[in-house]
C-alpha cells in the first residue's frame, strides 16, 4: 500500500499533502465562523446589553485579541515551520509597547 | 568587461557613488560622511572647551553656547557615532555572513541618503538663523520656548535621518536572519555579526517611538497641535519619556556593536576563540532586553514617586550583570593568549578600564537617592563620555585601523596609528576624569560659564587641554589616512595574519561580488578552522554559476532629496506664502520616485560564469 502512494512534484507526497490542506481548510473555516460570532458578541456587548463600561472596554479587547490570534495563526500560517524569527520580533514588540503603555497610563496620567 | 576595472574621470566616481547599491562602497561613503561630521562635532567640542578653559570667559555668549553643545550632542550621536558604525557594519557584516550583499541593496542606499540628507539640513542651521538651542534631548517645554526656526531644523532633520536609520536597521535583521551561507548557524555567526543583530532589533523598536515624538513636536510648532502644551491641556512629560523610551535603547544601539568588534580585534590578537561564546551571545541579548525597561532613569528628579524610581534604579543595576559577563569574557580571552599590541588591540585593551569606569559611575547614577546630588551636573557629563568615548569611538577607531586593509587594500601606519592611540587615550582621560570631581563640586551641566573663586578653575583648565591632545590625536589620524592613500601599497587577503571569520578569506577589497562560490563554514571561526586543517581557503557551497547582481539605482538620492525640499517647506509654510507649494513639491518628488521604482521593472544583472573564469578574483 506504502508503495503505491504517489511519489510525484519533486518527490513531495501529494496524498500527504492533500490531507493537510483538507485539515488547514477545516480550521480556517472554525476560526473564520468563531471570528464572526466573537464580532456579533462584540457588537451585542456593545449595542444591546446593559453592561457597565468597566465590563464592556476590558471584554471586547480580550476579544479583539483572540481575533488577533486566529488571524496571525489560522490565517497568516505563523504556526507553521520557517516563522520563529518573525513570532520573535512580534512578540517582543508586543513586550516593549505593553511596558509603554503600562507606563504612560501609571506614571504620566495618573 | 568588468566596470569595475577600468579606469575612470572624477564624475563617473562620483556618479557611480550617486547611483551606487553596494554594501562596501556605501560603506565608504557611510565613513566619509559620518567622518565629516565627526570633525564638525570636534570641532563643537573644542569650542566648548575653550569657553570653559578659563573662568568667565566671554569668547562666545550664552546663546551661542546652548546652540553648540546643542549641535555638539546631536552630530556625535546622530551624525557621527551611529554613521560610523554603519560604516563598519556595510564593510564586513556582509562578508561575515558569506553574503554577496545586503538583503535590499536598494534600500541599503536610500537609508545613506536619508541619513546624510537629514544631517545637511540640520547643520544648515547654523546658516540660517542660527541652530538649536534645547539640548540634545530638546525637552518639550524648552523647545516649544524656542523662537525662530531652531527646533524645526532639529526636528526635520532628525526624522529624515531617522528614517534611514531605521531603514537600515530593518536591512541588516534580514541580512543575517535571511542570507547566512551553508552552515553559518546562528551559534556559529562572529560576535560583531550577533551584537549587530540585537542592535538592529534594538533600532527596530526604539525609533518608532522617537519618529511619534519628533511628530508630535513638528505639528505643535508648525500645525497648531498642542500634544506638550500644558496650557491646552498637553503634557510636557510626554516627550521625556518618549525620548528616553528611545534614547535609553540608542546608547546600547551605539555600544552593542562597539562590543562586537572588541570581541573580534581581542580573539584575533590573543590568537584564541572567544571565551564564552554562547554567554557573549547571551548578554548580548540580555542587555537588549534590559534596555527597554530602564529608561525612567534619565528622569528621576522628574517626580515619578518612589515605587517607580526604585524599580527603574533595580533594572537599571540589572544591566551591570551582562555586561560584567561580557568584561570577564574578554579579560579570559586574553588570559593566556599569544597576545600581539598591535593598534586596534590597543585600543580594545584601553577600552576595559575605560568602560568600566563609565559602567559604575553608571550603577552610582542608577541609584535613585543618589542620583538627585549627580543629576544635571559634570559627573553626569564625565559618566557618559566615559561610556560613549571609552566604549563607541575606542571601537570605531579599532575598527577602523582593523578593517581599513578590507575596506581599502592598504594598511594604516602602525606607529602613527599608536601615536593617535596614546594622544587619544591620555587627552580622553585628561578632559572627562576630573568632569566627575567638577560635577561633585557642583558644576552644573550645561552651563556656559563658571565664577572665579568656586574652586572650578583648575579641573575645567586640565578638561581644556585634554581636548586639545584629542583635537591632535584626530589631526595624526587624518594624516596617516593621507599617507597610507598616497602611498596605495596593497595587501593580500589576511593582512593581520590571524584573521578568524569569512572577510579575510578573501581579497581585500573584495571583488564586487565578494564571493565567486558562496564557502561553506563548519565550525565558529571558519577561516581560523580551515586554517588550522591546513587550507589556504574556504570550501565552497556551490557549483561555480552566474551570480545575480543588482542594478545600481539614482532613485534612493532622489526619495531623500525629496524629503529635503519638502522639510524646508514644512518649516518656512508658517511665515511665506512658498511654504506650502514647496512642501508639496517635494512630497511629490518623493512619492514620484517610488512610484517610478514600483512601476519599473529592475531585475538586476548577471554576472555570467564565464566572467568568473577570467577573472583573477577569488575562489569561495
Amino acid at each position: 500500500m506504502v508503495k503505491e502512494e504517489i511519489q510525484t512534484n519533486n518527490g513531495v507526497n501529494v496524498q500527504y499533502r492533500r490531507k493537510r490542506n483538507k485539515r488547514e481548510m477545516r480550521h480556517q473555516l472554525i476560526s473564520f465562523l468563531l471570528m464572526i460570532f466573537l464580532t456579533l458578541v462584540a457588537f451585542f456587548v456593545v449595542g444591546y446589553g446593559d453592561f457597565s463600561v468597566w465590563f464592556v472596554i476590558p471584554f471586547i479587547l480580550i476579544l479583539a485579541s483572540v481575533q488577533v490570534g486566529f488571524q496571525l495563526y489560522y490565517f497568516m500560517h505563523m504556526s507553521n515551520k520557517g516563522h520563529e524569527a518573525p513570532a520573535l520580533f512580534i512578540y517582543s514588540a508586543v513586550l516593549v509597547a505593553f511596558v509603554t503603555i503600562l507606563a504612560f497610563i501609571t506614571i504620566i496620567w495618573i | 568587461m568588468n566596470s569595475y576595472a577600468q579606469k575612470r574621470g572624477f564624475l563617473a566616481t562620483l556618479w557611480d557613488y550617486l547611483t551606487t547599491v553596494d554594501h562596501k562602497k556605501i560603506a565608504i561613503l557611510y565613513l566619509v560622511a559620518g567622518g565629516f561630521f565627526f570633525v564638525l562635532g570636534g570641532i563643537e567640542a573644542l569650542l566648548i572647551r575653550v569657553q570653559l578653559a578659563v573662568p568667565n570667559n566671554d569668547f562666545m555668549s550664552a546663546d551661542m553656547f546652548n546652540q553648540v553643545m546643542t549641535m555638539h550632542g546631536t552630530t556625535m550621536i546622530f551624525l557621527a557615532a551611529m554613521p560610523l558604525l554603519f560604516a563598519l557594519m556595510n564593510a564586513v557584516l556582509p562578508l561575515q555572513i558569506g553574503a554577496r550583499d545586503v538583503a535590499f541593496p536598494f534600500i541599503n542606499a536610500l537609508g545613506f541618503w536619508l541619513f546624510l540628507f537629514g544631517g545637511i539640513f540640520l547643520n544648515l542651521s547654523w546658516f540660517l538663523g542660527g541652530a538649536p538651542d534645547a539640548g540634545w534631548t530638546s525637552y518639550a517645554s524648552l523647545s516649544l520656548a524656542s523662537e525662530g526656526k531652531r527646533i524645526d531644523f532639529y526636528t526635520l532633520g532628525l526624522q529624515i535621518s531617522g528614517f534611514g536609520t531605521l531603514m537600515a536597521g530593518i536591512n541588516f535583521i534580514v541580512t543575517i536572519i535571511n542570507m547566512r551561507t551553508t552552515g553559518m548557524t546562528y551559534m556559529r555567526m562572529p560576535m560583531f555579526t550577533w551584537t549587530t543583530f540585537v542592535a538592529c532589533s534594538l533600532i527596530l523598536f526604539a525609533f518608532p517611538p522617537l519618529t511619534i515624538s519628533i511628530f508630535f513636536l513638528i505639528f505643535d510648532r508648525l500645525f497648531g497641535a498642542q500634544f506638550f502644551n500644558v496650557d491646552m491641556g498637553g503634557n510636557t512629560i510626554i516627550w521625556e519619556h518618549l525620548f528616553w523610551i528611545f534614547g535609553h535603547p540608542e546608547v546600547y544601539i551605539l555600544v552593542l556593536p562597539a562590543f562586537g568588534i572588541f570581541s573580534e580585534v581581542i580573539s584575533t590578537f590573543s590568537r584564541k576563540r572567544l571565551f564564552g561564546y554562547a554567554s557573549m551571545v547571551f548578554a548580548t541579548v540580555l542587555i537588549g532586553f534590559l534596555g527597554f525597561m530602564v529608561w525612567a532613569h534619565h528622569m528621576f528628579t522628574t517626580g515619578l514617586g518612589p515605587i517607580a524610581n526604585a524599580i527603574f534604579a533595580v533594572a537599571t543595576m540589572a544591566i551591570a550583570v551582562p555586561t560584567g559577563i561580557k568584561i570577564f569574557n574578554w579579560l579570559l580571552t586574553m588570559w593566556g593568549g599569544s597576545i600581539k599590541l598591535t593598534t586596534p588591540m590597543l585600543y580594545a585593551v584601553a577600552f576595559i578600564p575605560s568602560f568600566v569606569i563609565g559602567g559604575v559611575t553608571g550603577i552610582m547614577n542608577a541609584a535613585s537617592v543618589a542620583d538627585y546630588q549627580y543629576h544635571d551636573t559634570y559627573f553626569v557629563v564625565g559618566h557618559f563620555h566615559y561610556v560613549i568615548l571609552g566604549g563607541v569611538v575606542f571601537a570605531v577607531l579599532a575598527g577602523l585601523h582593523f578593517y581599513w586593509p578590507k575596506m581599502f587594500g592598504t594598511m594604516l601606519n602602525e606607529t602613527l596609528g599608536k601615536i593617535t592611540f596614546w594622544l587619544f587615550l591620555i587627552g580622553f582621560h585628561l578632559t572627562f576624569f576630573v568632569q566627575h570631581f567638577l560635577g561633585l563640586m557642583g558644576m552644573p551641566r550645561r552651563t556656559f560659564t563658571f565664577l572665579e573663586g568656586q574652586g572650578l578653575e583648575t579641573g575645567n583648565y586640565i578638561s581644556s587641554i585634554g581636548s586639545v591632545l584629542m583635537a591632535v590625536a584626530s589631526v595624526i589620524l587624518v594624516i596617516n589616512i593621507i599617507i597610507t592613500s598616497v602611498k596605495n601599497k596593497k595587501v593580500g587577503n589576511d593582512p593581520w595574519g590571524d584573521g578568524r571569520t569569512l572577510e579575510w578569506s578573501i581579497s581585500s577589497p573584495p571583488p564586487y561580488y565578494n564571493f565567486k562560490q558562496l564557502p561553506l563554514v563548519r565550525s565558529i571561526d571558519a577561516y581560523w578552522h580551515e586554517k588550522m586543517e591546513g587550507r589556504k581557503e574556504m570550501p565552497p557551497a556551490e557549483p561555480l554559476g552566474d551570480i545575480h547582481m543588482p542594478n545600481p539605482s539614482f532613485i534612493p538620492f532622489m526619495i531623500s532629496f525629496g524629503l529635503f525640499i519638502a522639510a524646508f517647506g514644512a518649516m518656512y509654510r508658517p511665515d511665506y506664502s512658498w511654504g506650502l507649494p514647496v512642501l508639496i513639491g517635494g512630497l511629490v518628488i518623493t512619492f514620484g520616485s517610488m512610484l517610478v521604482r514600483s512601476l519599473k521593472d529592475d531585475l538586476g544583472t548577471y554576472i555570467k560564469k564565464e566572467e568568473l573564469d577570467d577573472d583573477k578574483g577569488v575562489k569561495a
